[in-house]
């Protein structure tokens, strides 16, 4: 299958006072599985309709392959969408759904008929030929879709959301599902969805969006291991974050002092050490990198801090505690509780996690 | 329960299976299809239901040449003057068709502006209005809104993304209307075409004013008035009437049903502008179409002027007597269809709702019957219930009124609240499906009994759709005529309908007054329909629509 490199420079799109989209300019290779991640109305799926040509961007130029296509149409662009709601033609037959774009492409009626057998092969449907889309389940309409769009071998595929009506277990088949069905045809896809765990599942590189601009750009593991801003810490996974100022710095190690007055020391190897004392920085520990201790228990960590148990709820593989240390909540993802003793509600702990854990985030 | 089933079996159910048994027994009661062979041996007859099939076909054939045109440029393109576009579309169902026809014939009729000019500059003339042919221009004009709002309605409800998929596909212009927007909003068109279909078979007054009477509902209504009550022939007719209207209405219902599965999930797709030659024949069309449909109102507010207005293009001389005549001399005509109309449009308020709740909050047996017979009347032509009516209480003292029901006003009000019912009915139910269940439990839960549950809870959320289903009931009857002449016990019973027939057939008295009296109607219905407007809000066009 063909598989185009699409590149964005400073696309702009706004809508009366409102910029849906400033300023991107964004980079996509051959064959990746790139991500707009981002919660409603951050501008990921205008951004999305715009390389499929459904939005005009007000400034800024989309390539693809290298071409500008601002002024190419919808139906000339080549690049196959799937829609949120699927947009399966009611009226016609799963056959005719998936016939459409070759029909528009002139293959010969034979060609067409061996081609729609092998799509819906692919996508496991085969013998639903006849019925209508009404007549199909969620699942099985999102994978008529997907065959819709692939049969044409468009030079990108393009998914608006595509898991988000379909049940949580369907949800997670779908998304492995998918996960193959991409790297075995390696189609360049772009991908849109508000899921974190989608987006970190499925990726080889993520853009996280708010508000219409791009706020960190990287691979699934950079994105939740070093969230280069707030907004990514917090919309990426769950977090604790900590605002505090440089206190000593030095042996790779700083040691910063929090507006709550407890004492964190995270792990450095940055350029940032000399001359960084006194200055103000925002830190994130992820709450699986917390354990927790009795008070009496020693452990080779170096960060401990002291605090109640203020609300538990237990998971399964995991239990998430809320401690209250400071006067303010940490969350702590204690895995794989079998045979622990479960802390209760109100009992005193100590919180302990270790320096290369702290993210820096600015 | 049982009171309501009683009440409309009395006034809806059991007058017209009368007329199917009169038509359906001989003299000695016994089942045959004799008169229906009879039907069809008569050329006269077998003419009225050819003409009758003819005149609803063409008249949705040249309707759609307009509507559909109008609906798509209203929906998909944006301009100026769109608004205007959409207002004045609405306006031919604000004049009742058999005025219209009136109107008609000074302007397009054998002696009417339009022939005069062409007489005078090439001496030749067109006859517009003459026999069928005016009839059905007459219907087009008065009924094309009802097209153009149905398929606008199931045009702006198809989700963008079908088309944008489609697009996506490497489809566009006319090939994507042809394969995805075309198909997709077929059903709605055809639901609004058949109900028009309906409508055109059943309207009585644009015929007789334009005396062509070889058509099924003139025939009907000329068998029973002049051969008399027990005339076979006419109740024949009925029956037909009615299974026509049955079977479009309940073909309409299952292309409604299809056009739901394509509902909108996003917006609507935008409006797109358009530029140059393409928008000056977008405009040219949308003003030829209004201007012709906008004649006949123009026409009756000049005649409604007018002392004199024939063979001359414009009246010769202008006058207020008209309208003194109306509401000073004689103005029982407006009194009669306020009192009437509104006693019925309340009547229809309270029995849709009680029908509506019945329908949707309780579990008694016969609930299904009820919706049917409730809904029956979309079905019943205004001539048929009419004859039933007198078949049923011709001749027998209804308790309470000392006089048969037929001799009093009563009968036409309770014509005007069946004829309606449906639109309250709809009207409540679709108020009362938006008010969840939960919203009536939890005041229940917090102390309210059924009936204080009903009066604070219920009642505030759904008044919107009474008074809106209450105003339909309200227009649709003031401009009532079919059952309306039949009905009438005498002139001083009459409303504004009945009174327009009088006058525009009596050279005597005038037919200037008849047009003062039709300004009303329009003024009435224009009323009613601004409201509706205000209360529905867009949906407006609902009303209009099975």
């Amino acid at each position: 299958m063909p598989a185009a490199e699409i590149r964005l420079e400073k696309i702009s799109k706004r809508y009366g006072d409102l910029w849906a989209v400033r300023e991107i300019t964004l980079h996509i290779k051959r064959g990746e599985f790139y991500t707009f991640l981002g919660p409603s109305g951050c501008g990921k799926s205008t951004l999305l309709r715009t390389i499929a040509g459904f939005v005009s961007p007000d400034e800024g130029t989309v390539y693809l392959d290298g071409a500008p296509v601002n002024h190419i149409p919808p139906w000339e662009r080549d690049v196959g969408m799937v829609f949120q709601n699927y947009a399966l033609w009611p009226h016609l037959s799963v056959f005719e759904n998936v016939a459409f774009g070759l029909r528009e492409r002139k293959i010969p009626r034979d060609e067409i008929q061996r081609q729609v057998q092998q799509a819906l092969e692919q996508v496991g449907l085969q013998g639903t030929e006849r019925r209508r889309p009404s007549q199909l389940s969620g699942g099985q309409q999102q994978r008529v879709a997907l065959a819709r769009t692939l049969v044409i071998q468009p030079r990108a595929l393009l998914l608006d959301e595509p898991l988000s009506n379909l049940d949580a277990k369907l949800r997670a088949e779908m998304r492995i599902e998918l996960l193959k069905l991409q790297r075995d045809l390696g189609i360049t896809t772009i991908y849109v969805t508000h899921d974190q765990e989608e987006a970190l599942a499925l990726s080889t590189r993520i853009a996280v969006m708010e508000s219409g601009r791009v706020v960190q750009e990287g691979e699934p593991r950079e994105i939740y291991e070093q969230p280069r801003e707030k907004f990514v810490a917090e919309f990426v996974g769950k977090s604790n974050l900590f605002i505090g100022t440089v206190a000593r710095a030095g042996d790779g190690i700083i040691e910063v002092k929090t507006e709550e007055g407890l004492t964190i020391r995270a792990a450095f190897s940055s350029p940032l050490l000399p001359g960084a004392a006194g200055k103000k920085v925002l830190l994130n520990i992820r709450p699986e990198a917390i354990d927790l201790l009795a008070p009496g228990e020693e452990a080779a960590r170096l960060n401990r801090i002291a605090g109640k148990v203020a609300a538990l709820a237990y998971q399964g593989s995991f239990v998430e505690y809320e401690i209250e240390a400071g006067g303010r909540p940490i969350k702590a993802n204690v895995i794989n509780p079998k045979g622990k003793r479960l802390f209760q509600r109100g009992e005193e702990v100590a919180a302990v996690f270790d320096p290369k854990d702290v993210a820096l985030v600015s | 329960m049982a009171a309501l089933l009683a009440l409309l079996v009395l006034f809806i159910l059991y007058p017209v299976v009368r007329v199917l048994w009169v038509s359906l027994s001989d003299e000695e009661g016994k089942l045959t299809l004799l008169h229906f062979a009879n039907f069809f041996r008569r050329p006269l007859f077998r003419e009225a239901l050819w003409n009758s099939l003819l005149s609803g076909v063409l008249v949705v054939l040249f309707g759609s040449l307009m509507a559909v045109p109008l609906a798509y440029f209203s929906v998909r393109y944006e301009f100026r003057g769109k608004i205007l576009l959409q207002t004045l579309a609405t306006l031919p169902l604000v004049i009742p068709p058999f005025v219209g026809a009136v109107a008609l014939q000074l302007i397009l009729g054998r002696s009417g502006m339009v022939n005069l000019l062409l007489m005078r500059w090439f001496d030749w003339s067109v006859p517009f209005m003459e026999g069928l042919t005016g009839v059905v221009l007459v219907q087009t004009l008065h009924f094309f809104p009802f097209i153009m709002l149905n398929t606008a309605v199931s045009l702006s409800n198809i989700d963008p993304s079908m088309e944008e998929m489609a697009q996506n596909m490497g489809c566009r212009g006319l090939r994507l209307f042809g394969r995805i927007t075309l198909p997709l909003m077929l059903p709605g068109y055809i639901a609004g075409s058949l109900l028009t279909f309906i409508r055109v078979i059943d309207d009585l007054g644009t015929p007789l004013m334009l005396n062509y009477k070889n058509l099924l509902a003139p025939q009907a209504y000329l068998r029973i008035t002049t051969i008399g009550i027990d005339d076979v022939d006419g109740y024949v007719i009925c029956v037909i009437l009615v299974i026509l209207s049955l079977v479009s209405l309940a073909a309409a219902r299952k292309y409604l049903g299809l056009a739901e599965y394509a509902t909108v999930q996003r917006g609507a797709v935008a409006a797109r502008p358009v530029h140059g030659r393409k928008r000056f024949l977008v405009l040219l069309f949308c003003g030829l179409v209004l201007g012709i449909s906008l004649l006949p109102h123009m026409g009756i507010f000049l005649l409604s002027f007018s002392k004199v207005w024939s063979f001359s293009i414009l009246p010769a001389t202008y006058t207020l007597d008209n309208y003194t005549e109306i509401l000073f001399r004689v103005p029982h005509f407006v009194r009669n269809t306020l009192l009437y109309t509104i006693l019925a449009a309340g009547l229809d308020v309270i029995l849709g709702a009680a029908i509506a709740f019945l329908l949707l909050r309780s579990r008694i047996w016969g609930r299904n019957l009820l919706d049917a017979i409730a809904t029956l009347p979309l079905a019943i032509p205004g001539v048929v219930l009419a004859v039933g009516y007198l078949r049923v209480f011709h001749g027998w003292d209804f308790p309470g009124a000392g006089a048969p029901l037929t001799s009093t006003w009563f009968i036409l009000v309770i014509a005007y609240t069946m004829r309606r019912l449906p639109y309250t009915v709809r009207a409540s139910y679709a108020a009362l499906q938006q008010v969840h269940v939960s919203l009536e439990e939890s005041a229940q839960n917090l102390g309210a009994n059924r009936l204080k549950t009903f009066y604070k809870v219920t009642l505030p959320l759904i008044t919107g759709g009474l008074v809106a289903g209450g105003l339909i009931a309200f227009i649709t009857s003031s401009v009532e005529l079919s059952s309306t002449i039949m009905l009438v016990p005498r002139f001083e019973l009459g409303p504004i309908s009945y009174g327009i027939y009088v006058y525009m057939q009596s050279a005597a008295l005038g037919r200037g007054a008849g047009a003062a009296l039709g300004v009303v109607a329009i003024l009435l219905v224009s009323l009613g329909t601004y409201l509706t407007h205000r209360v529905f809000g867009g949906r407006a066009g609902s009303a209009f629509r099975v």
